[in-house]
């Protein structure tokens, strides 16, 4: 039996186990081999109790698995109970449903063991390079498309890594090395955490966390109570047309404050796509959550305690819940506008603290030349495949503009533009903020950023179209005017529009102009001496601060 | 010869510059006040000062080493020149464009530093290089020789270029230069195929811009201090300190005062080494905790880790990526906000927190009575009774406790039901444990283990947390050295002559030609060569080489000790050998099948110095009586009990003093908790085990 913790004691434990999970997490990253996994933190790592609770995760670039892989173990232990599994057991899962959305996340969870218990377990996500199907193209219209699915299932049994999963995997990805790496990557790094956990109870003579656990979560969960009580109660509503890609699709989502829970209901929002634009519930529920605890409670730390306070459903069949076995490689274009919805209704209910939309979707590049997408084999002088990060401009502040190039609600750092050309014979011509698409406000937003890019070589290079707000802008707040909309184009003039994979010919230039950020409050109630700053560093037109600003280049005071 | 050599360290700090006089191994030091408007005044007062205590003349300084933060603030508190940024057409912003990252996840309200050039001053050159060097588009020089014209217009003072792929062909940034040069002076142009060859455009050219931006100001400072020196009539040279742990001359200083940032802390580094050797202690530890900060960095086989990035200026919380990022050679040290000044609150779960913030100089921790009402680790360890309130910081600053204790029951205590002991445990445990999870992040990183390392503490609020972070951290030794609250000076008097290149070339190992990378490296040390030469002439040099490595496909590169063996015919495989070794020390596998490239060299140069021998073990003897009984809070046995004080003056080699005790001295107090034992060495060094339980 363990002793009863100290108040000291118990706070150093909570430290400690975030410790741990942050320690877990930077294994990953640092071994990734995928570039969403290594530049943009693509990836989670968690501890849990012995119920399957999530007691600490660590913070890493993309909230998108942050309540998806919490739910992902309560799924195993249904289907392995704790009680049936030995040491050196590991369980490995794609599912896009009981996972993290997609089936290029594989999410694995390893039990720990102290003295031959099992205290706890381990879980962790990342995004892989690969995993076959159509691979990063939007345009699949089954799962089936997607690539190779592995069912919950064991990865290795009392040590003994499952051969034949690993040959399946070898034999239906395209970069089976690294794939199988990371595989192996996300074992290690669960064994990490378990070494440091088991360190850890040593330590402090535990021989359980089942005390440290129920503390952690009922702390976290009063305080996230504590925070909802704070604020007015109601039901408000709020809706956003995007792009899509077949038709538009409105994202309709009620918020409801209650007592100790805050609730967010979709009721209202589009039908699936026959695409890959859908979002599992899971990925829905993690992006709708992230936005209610920024905007509420963001110093809480995550556990099953926060995750409990934020209730997302959704209809059967609409976008955001979409069932097998509809097609959701690009589930991210519907979950990075979630929390916009969060902040359309918060801002009803609390006027004057929420940020305008932005472009929230990313706006990354995949540039692409292969056998079969941009010519015959003969044609394709260099094949390659990659994609950098990049985005647009972030809504404005209710006292700060917007970021310009910054990507919210997602946590993605670029990849160097001399980095992408010293690997692939892509060049990158221009990138640079794009002077007027911040959307104007008393608060700006953030600009849009123009990047024009080619294949050295001489052969077609392919470029995957799954952006956003070209078609619907991010909409101002408060009086605030919208971002500009994002434009796709060849330097040659073509325009291309529509989401899926454009090709642009030899010699030619893809130009790709990303949107800007929402404005927020009256652009005439502007500071004139910040437009004319604006002016003067070539982010406003000077025509633009007249026409919208009512301010004169120079600065001079509106003309009447 | 015969006459002993006579050198002097001078370090500037915020708010003390510290000087150290060796003449002939007889060590002095002083302390003066930082004269922030014209820092050198201070130095030169203080050397003054310094050398009629020593009895010296001017004349017999053989040799002065000077480290300042005099760059380090001027990029933070953006007091340095008005500098242009030239880069190539279509990249102007990627000054300002940075990551595309937010540091702070959850933060809506989170802000970026402003860019330390602004758009206006940030001109494009119509040029392109691409990544094999080859020249895509020529320079356009008419163009170049119109923004000369323009430069001066805009009355800018400094100039940073940074062109697309310049570390794989300078030509162009070379070129510009020269161009540019016609209207302004040569010496306020920095190129980054100079300051920073290296891959990564946005980095490149934040040091680029760094450097520019505070090269008009050490210039006139150095030139200053130079003069200053001579009319004192000084002769020997004057020396200056690097981030890397290294010490170079002024010309080289003059050039790339962005290698002079973090100097300070890199002496502390060379001063734990020094007493890393005299232990023989092969896996060390250096724990430097000051008021604001504390500093942790790993030492093995008598060598700091190195790294090649920093970050100037980061964002109130310590966060990775929030501030000015720098590729240069520094001494890699885990940097958190936790010093005797960091400020302890409970947060809305109940929690305890410390730092980063810290209350300073003024008003300081509550107890030294200057209006601080929010409680501080000082006013922590002063109600534990670790301090005594008559005798801080050398008797300068009387210590309240009253204030102390009001202070930890407003805002701790009486927030979540604990009683003003336990509440300053808990702040004072809770502030090593946030170093403690520092520590082993680091180590992690770093693919190294914290236990079985001897921990080494300085700085004037290491030694009372020492031994209890050695605890955590399941360290079973730790060490104080003679002098800790002026360690950083000492430091600078062991610093070799120094400098390091570094090139980018991309060179998969399928395709690796080992005498294509003896060149490299030999071109690389001519140019390294030729600045340490300039201040040791015919010493010995250590040549360290490194390869950063890392599979095909992957984003982050592992630095990889290249041998000899790796330059020869068939080399290869050493190199390929010697990649793995690493990878599997960081992260216990390796990947076969998968190809391997290494994309950044670096060579470093320094002058072989001797390290201290070896101290022989001196014989046990009892301590002293102690000068004094105090209640305090024994973090060993966690309970309050009665334990000796004594001074560290009074102690002879071999005393051995059991725990739980406190050893004072004039700028610091050093815990022994129970369960502890401290023992003088033959150096004075208090030497704390763990005592096996």
């Amino acid at each position: 039996m363990s002793h009863r913790l100290g108040e000291i004691e118990v706070q150093i434990l909570w430290n400690r186990l975030i410790a741990v999970v942050e320690e877990q997490a930077q294994t990953l990253i640092r071994t990734a081999f995928s570039t969403a996994a290594r530049e943009a933190g693509d990836i989670s790592a968690g501890v849990f109790d012995r119920r399957g609770r999530m007691i600490a995760q660590a913070v890493t670039g993309t909230p998108g698995h942050v309540n998806s892989m919490a739910r992902s173990v309560g799924h195993f232990l249904d289907a392995y109970p704790l009680d049936t599994l030995v040491a050196g057991d590991v369980l490995i899962t794609n599912d896009p449903w009981k996972g993290t959305g997609h089936l290029f996340d594989l999410t694995v969870v390893t039990p720990t063991f102290k003295n031959g218990h099992a205290v706890g377990l381990f879980a962790c996500t990342t995004h892989v390079v690969d995993i076959g199907g159509i691979g990063q193209s939007p345009s699949g219209r089954q799962i089936y498309h997607e690539g190779l699915q592995i069912p919950m299932m064991p990865l290795a049994r009392a040590g003994q890594m499952n051969e034949d999963l690993l040959r399946i995997v070898r034999a239906n990805v395209r970069e089976p090395v690294q794939v199988v790496g990371d595989i192996y990557g996300l074992a290690a790094c669960n064994d990490i955490g378990a070494a440091r956990l088991v360190e850890m109870m040593a330590e402090f003579g535990l021989d359980d966390l089942e005390e440290l656990s129920e503390t952690i979560i009922s702390r976290s969960r009063q305080a996230m109570a504590d925070a909802i009580g704070k604020l007015p109660r109601g039901t408000w509503t709020s809706s956003m047309t995007i792009d899509g890609l077949e038709a538009p699709v409105t994202l309709v989502g009620s918020l409801t404050i209650d007592a100790d829970v805050v609730r967010v209901d979709y009721t209202g929002t589009s039908g699936i796509s026959s695409f890959a634009i859908n979002c599992p519930l899971c990925y829905t529920e993690a992006y709708t959550a992230f936005g209610v605890k920024c905007a509420i409670a963001p110093w809480i730390p995550n556990n099953a305690g926060t995750l409990d306070a934020v209730i997302v459903t959704a209809p059967d069949s609409c976008i955001v819940n979409a069932q097998h076995p509809a097609a959701v490689y690009a589930r991210s274009i519907i979950g990075h506008m979630l929390p916009d919805i969060v902040f359309g209704c918060l801002d009803q209910a609390m006027p004057g603290t929420m940020p305008a939309e932005g472009t929230s979707s990313l706006w990354n590049l995949s540039l692409v030349a292969a056998h079969g997408l941009t010519g015959r084999a003969d044609e394709v002088r260099t094949a390659f495949n990659v994609t950098t990060f990049h985005s647009g401009g972030a809504g404005a502040r209710p006292q700060l503009d917007g970021l310009s190039a910054t990507p919210f609600p997602s946590g993605v750092r670029n990849v160097p533009v001399e980095v992408t050309e010293s690997i692939t014979p892509v060049v990158v011509w221009r990138k640079e903020l794009r002077t007027d698409s911040g959307g104007a406000g008393r608060q700006r937003g953030g600009l849009g950023q123009v990047m024009e890019v080619s294949n050295r070589d001489p052969s077609p290079m392919g470029i995957y179209h799954r952006f956003e707000r070209v078609r619907f802008p991010a909409r101002g707040r408060a009086g605030g005017r919208e971002g500009a909309v994002g434009r796709l184009r060849l330097s040659s003039g073509t325009e291309f529009p529509d989401k899926g994979l454009h090709i642009v010919p030899a010699g030619d230039r893809v130009i790709i102009e990303m949107p800007g950020g929402g404005g927020y409050g009256d652009p005439r109630t502007r500071d004139p001496r910040r437009v004319a700053r604006d002016v003067a560093y070539g982010l406003v037109s000077a025509e633009e601060a007249e026409r919208t600003y009512g301010v004169a280049a120079d600065g001079a005071p509106p003309k009447s | 010869m015969g006459k002993a050599a006579v050198r002097l360290a001078v370090d500037i700090g915020g708010t003390f510059t510290d000087l150290v006089l060796d003449v002939g191994g007889r060590f002095i030091s002083t302390k003066v006040l930082t004269t922030q408007e014209a820092p050198e005044r201070g130095v030169l007062d203080g050397t003054r000062r310094i050398l009629a205590q020593a009895g010296v003349a001017a004349s017999d300084l053989d040799l002065v080493i000077h480290g300042t933060t005099l760059a380090t603030n001027a990029l933070i508190e953006r007091k340095g020149a008005r500098t242009a940024l030239l880069t190539t057409a279509g990249f102007r912003d990627s000054l300002e464009i940075a990551y595309e990252h937010r540091f702070e996840q959850y933060d809506i309200y989170m802000e970026r530093p402003e860019p330390l050039v602004p758009r206006p001053l940030r001109y494009e050159v119509p040029e392109r290089i691409a990544a094999d060097g080859d020249v895509m588009l020529p320079l356009d020089e008419r163009a170049v020789e119109r923004l000369a014209e323009r430069l001066m217009a805009d009355g800018v003072e400094a100039v940073a270029i940074c062109f697309l792929h310049a570390y794989r062909n300078a030509a162009h940034e070379e070129r510009a230069s020269a161009i540019i040069a016609r209207r302004i002076p040569a010496r306020v142009i920095a190129i980054s195929s100079e300051v920073c060859p290296e891959i990564r455009e946005y980095e490149r050219a934040s040091t680029t811009a760094a450097n520019a931006y505070v090269l008009p100001v050490m210039e006139g400072y150095l030139e200053r201090l130079d003069h200053g020196l001579k009319a004192l009539g000084c002769s020997g040279p004057l020396l200056l300190i690097m981030s890397s742990g290294g010490i170079t001359t002024v010309d080289t200083a003059r050039r790339f005062p962005i290698r002079l940032v973090e100097s300070g802390p890199a002496g502390g580094a060379i001063m734990a080494l020094a007493v890393a050797a005299q232990n023989g202690i092969d896996k060390a530890l250096a724990f430097d905790m000051g008021g604001t900060t504390a500093k942790i960095t790993l030492i093995d086989g008598l060598r700091p880790q190195q790294s090649r990035h920093f970050e100037i200026g980061r964002a109130a919380r310590f966060v990775k990526g929030s501030g000015i990022p720098v590729r240069i050679p520094v001494i890699d040290m885990v940097e958190i906000g936790a010093g005797g000044g960091s400020i302890a609150r409970t947060d809305p779960l109940g929690r305890i927190t410390v730092g980063p913030d810290s209350a300073g100089a003024m008003p300081g921790p509550a107890s030294y009575g200057r209006g601080g009402t929010m409680p501080t680790v000082t006013d922590a360890n002063l109600l534990l009774g670790w301090l005594d309130p008559a005798n801080f910081a050398g008797g300068h600053i009387d210590l309240a406790p009253a204030v102390a204790a009001a202070a930890v029951d407003a805002v701790v205590g009486s927030r979540i039901g604990l009683d003003r002991t336990q509440a300053a445990h808990g702040i004072t445990e809770l502030v090593t444990e946030t170093m403690a999870s520092a520590a082993r992040v680091h180590a992690v990183e770093n693919g190294k283990d914290m236990a079985e390392r001897t921990m080494i503490a300085f700085g004037g609020a290491a030694p009372l947390h020492a031994a209890r972070l050695a605890q955590k951290l399941g360290i079973a030794r730790v060490i104080i050295p003679v002098g800790a609250g002026v360690g950083s000076a000492y430091g600078f008097l062991r610093a070799p002559m120094a400098y390091e290149v570094v090139r980018t070339r991309l060179v998969p190992l399928k395709a690796y030609d080992p005498e294509y990378v003896a060149s490299l490296f030999a071109a690389m040390r001519a140019e390294a060569e030729a600045v340490v030469r300039l201040g040791a002439a015919d010493t010995a040099l250590e040549e360290t080489r490194t390869a950063y490595m890392r599979y095909r496909g992957q984003g982050h590169e592992v630095a990889v000790p290249v041998p000899d063996a790796a330059l020869r015919p068939g080399g290869v495989d050493h190199l390929h050998h010697a990649f793995e070794q690493v990878y599997h020390a960081l992260y216990g596998r390796t990947i076969p099948l998968l190809d391997v490239e290494a994309l950044t060299w670096t060579l470093s140069l320094a002058e072989s110095r001797e390290l201290p021998a070896r101290e022989p073990p001196v014989a046990a003897r009892s301590a002293p009586e102690p000068v004094a009984r105090r209640a305090l809070f024994d973090p060993g046995r966690g309970a309050t009990v009665e334990a000796g004080v004594y001074g560290r003056d009074s102690l002879p080699p071999g005393a051995v003093v059991e725990g739980p005790a406190i050893i004072i001295e004039a700028e610091t107090s050093t815990l022994i908790p129970g369960g502890f034992v401290a023992t003088l060495n033959g150096a004075g060094q208090i030497v704390i085990d763990r005592r096996p339980r």
